[in-house]
């Protein structure tokens, strides 16, 4: 059974890191889908697998007589799925908003917030970033 | 239990709920100043605690450590509330002059304040899993803040910022479902014990490096930062100065607490990669900063060289070397916040904060001149500021160790630190304005003026009261240093038991 389990989770994570590596968002964010799937049952897991235990204590009893599933990965899963579900919903309207405005769900041809050094608006002042022919670099337009 | 453990987080998340329901008018943003205040005092009066009592610890609904949830604060973790309280108070004080209405009613106050319920979460919980969940409320107010607004470069800087912080959280979480796999606890101050009885100490390694990569994301460590720069500069100034202060400072401070408190078994192997991060960190940022033509992508790119030296300090690993540490984490989270706000007041009367646009702030608005040179030349390391000690102490911890290498480095990053101040001194303050502008301070409505510049006029003062008095605050930092090197006081006090 914990083998089962431990291919599972490791198909989900190879499949997810193939799908991350791609340049389209959307992809990506799959991926991060079956990434955090894949990082709850690892937890699952890790909280040992016991078929058919409830955990149950009897009435009068202090303890669980016997070994009994462990509540206590189960509780940190459903957390972990309930933080996952939001910030996936957050996300998702997040690239669907980008779409709208840039254009582009391909990660290299976003370029808005750092653009690239052809477009850069940077005039090579003190020697520094990619010269303009149409201004040189002097030194003194920075005053020195 | 102590209740002062649990003001910081109530007030602001009581003050967020109040702030969106007065959203539409102007009792938003008074709620949201009086909240931060009642904040400082909360934090004030917890610190009071905890340098007069020692550790403190509450646990929550009363459940005994370690089966419940655990607040604890020890001198870092009060020292970061307080710091947080004020780096917040300067935010909301300035967002008065900044934040269009338009942001207002979308929630901005609300927003702003869950993010210091995240971040003072963060510096309190004593629960790993906790510890994930303030995270996380951090996250989501920050992704929030960070792309208000919606505009193109906002969204293009957070799809950055969003995609690579979820995968940095589960790798956090995954890490987590590990060590709970290993262990069977997920109480940091029983987790310290734990990991003594665990057998593969190499599996525990392994998961340590998860851990490392994970906050290392979060503090926008080498090769791990790629976020930072890219999304920074998008929102509006207040936003990045808060997120430029606090975020990745709580980061740093993550990897500080786990890797005092849990992982220090095996400090010759990750200890010895965290300091090689380190090195690297401080060098790619003030290159990369020296790259960059733009006000505010100048100052994200030397966050990312700041946060070098609080690592270079935990990773040494020696009472000096954490006593810098925590010093620099304090002194950078104003220092950098000032410096955002500074480019913040130079977008507003010069009209940009692409160098190559704006100029003649020396001439027109010297006292903006003279309140940027104090944080400037503190980030450089100048005596007497604040951030001469900081790195003093840093530096002086890695020569102890006879690490001639790491020293000199640290030396020369310091040095191309002041280059790029000179040059944002060199082309906004210095030379005329391109456009034959004015930037007078004058200019602005005398309410705006006060907004902005008051938090600037404190954080400076704050600087450079560090800077002339430091023996207060470095013996402070000694003993939070003790603390964190020898954790007992710290795990007796959660579990309430001598281990």
């Amino acid at each position: 059974m914990e083998l089962l389990l431990a291919i599972t989770i490791g198909v989900l994570v190879a499949t997810s890191v193939y799908l991350m590596l791609d340049r389209n968002v959307l992809r990506f964010l799959f991926g991060l889908v079956l990434l955090s799937n894949a990082v709850n049952l690892l937890i699952f897991g890790a909280g040992r697998l016991t078929a058919g235990a409830p955990p149950l204590i009897d009435a009068g009893a202090y303890a669980p007589a016997s070994v009994v599933a462990n509540a206590l990965p189960q509780a940190l899963v459903l957390t972990a799925i309930v933080i996952g579900f939001g910030l996936l919903a957050f996300a998702l309207a997040l690239v669907y908003r980008t779409y709208m405005t840039l254009g582009t769900v391909n990660s290299d041809e976003m370029r808005v917030a750092e653009p690239m050094d052809g477009q850069d608006l940077d005039t090579g002042r003190l020697g520094l970033g990619k010269p303009d022919p149409a201004q040189p670099a002097s030194g003194r337009e920075a005053g020195i | 239990m102590s209740w002062l453990l649990v003001y910081p987080i109530i007030i602001p998340m009581m003050t967020a709920v109040l702030a969106f329901l007065f959203r539409n008018s102007p009792a938003g943003r008074w709620i949201s100043v009086l909240g931060t205040i009642a904040l400082l005092f909360a934090s004030i009066s917890l610190m009071v605690e905890v340098l007069d009592q020692g550790v403190v610890a509450a646990q929550m609904s009363n459940w005994e450590a370690p089966f419940g949830i655990t607040l604890a604060a020890d001198l870092l973790g009060a020292v970061m509330v307080v710091i947080t309280a004020i780096t917040g108070l300067a935010t909301v004080v300035y967002c008065l002059a900044e934040i269009p209405e338009r942001l207002e009613r979308l929630g901005f106050h609300a927003l702003l304040q869950t993010l210091l319920v995240g971040v003072c979460g963060s510096f309190l919980t004593g629960d790993l899993f906790n510890l994930y969940v303030w995270f996380e409320v951090m996250l989501i107010s920050s992704f929030g803040l960070l792309v208000l607004g919606g505009s193109r470069e906002q969204l293009d800087g957070g799809i950055k910022y969003v995609t690579l912080n979820l995968v940095s959280t589960i790798m956090f979480l995954s890490g987590i479902g590990l060590l709970y796999g290993m262990t069977g606890t997920l109480n940091m101050a029983d987790l310290h014990l734990a990991v003594r009885g665990v057998e593969n100490t190499g599996l525990l390694t392994t998961i340590a490096i998860m851990f490392l990569v994970a906050f290392g994301v979060k503090a926008a460590l080498f090769p791990l930062f790629f976020w930072l720069p890219a999304s920074y500069h998008t929102p509006p100034v207040a936003v990045s100065a808060i997120f430029a202060g606090l975020l990745t400072k709580v980061g740093v401070y993550a990897l500080i607490r786990t890797f005092t408190l849990i992982f220090d078994q095996d400090v010759g192997y990750t200890h010895q990669i965290m300091l090689w991060m380190a090195v690297v960190t401080m060098v790619t940022g003030v290159l990369g900063a020296a790259a960059m033509n733009d006000f505010r992508r100048i100052l994200s790119f030397h966050i990312i060289s700041q946060i070098g030296y609080m690592v270079l300090g935990l990773a040494l690993f020696t009472p000096l070397g954490l006593m810098g540490a925590v010093f620099y984490l304090v002194h950078h989270i104003i220092v950098k916040a000032n410096l955002f706000f500074v480019a913040g007041v130079a977008k507003r009367i010069a009209g940009s904060t692409d160098l190559a646009r704006i100029g003649g702030l020396y001439a027109h608005a010297p006292v903006l001149a003279f309140l940027f040179l104090i944080p400037a030349f503190s980030l450089a390391g100048f005596p007497p500021l604040s951030g001469f000690w900081a790195k003093y102490v840093v530096v002086k911890a890695a020569l102890d160790l006879e690490m001639w290498v790491v020293a000199g480095i640290s030396l020369a990053v310091g040095l191309l630190t002041i280059f790029s101040m000179t040059k944002i001194w060199g082309a906004a303050f210095w030379p005329a304005h391109p456009d034959g502008i004015k930037p007078r301070l004058s200019d602005m409505p005398m309410g705006e003026r006060m907004a902005m510049m008051l938090p600037i006029a404190a954080l400076a003062a704050l600087t450079c009261i560090i800077g002339v008095l430091p023996e207060p605050f470095v013996l402070f930092a000694e003993r939070a240093a003790q603390q964190l090197l020898d954790p007992t006081e710290y795990v007796t006090t959660v579990l309430g038991v001598q281990p």
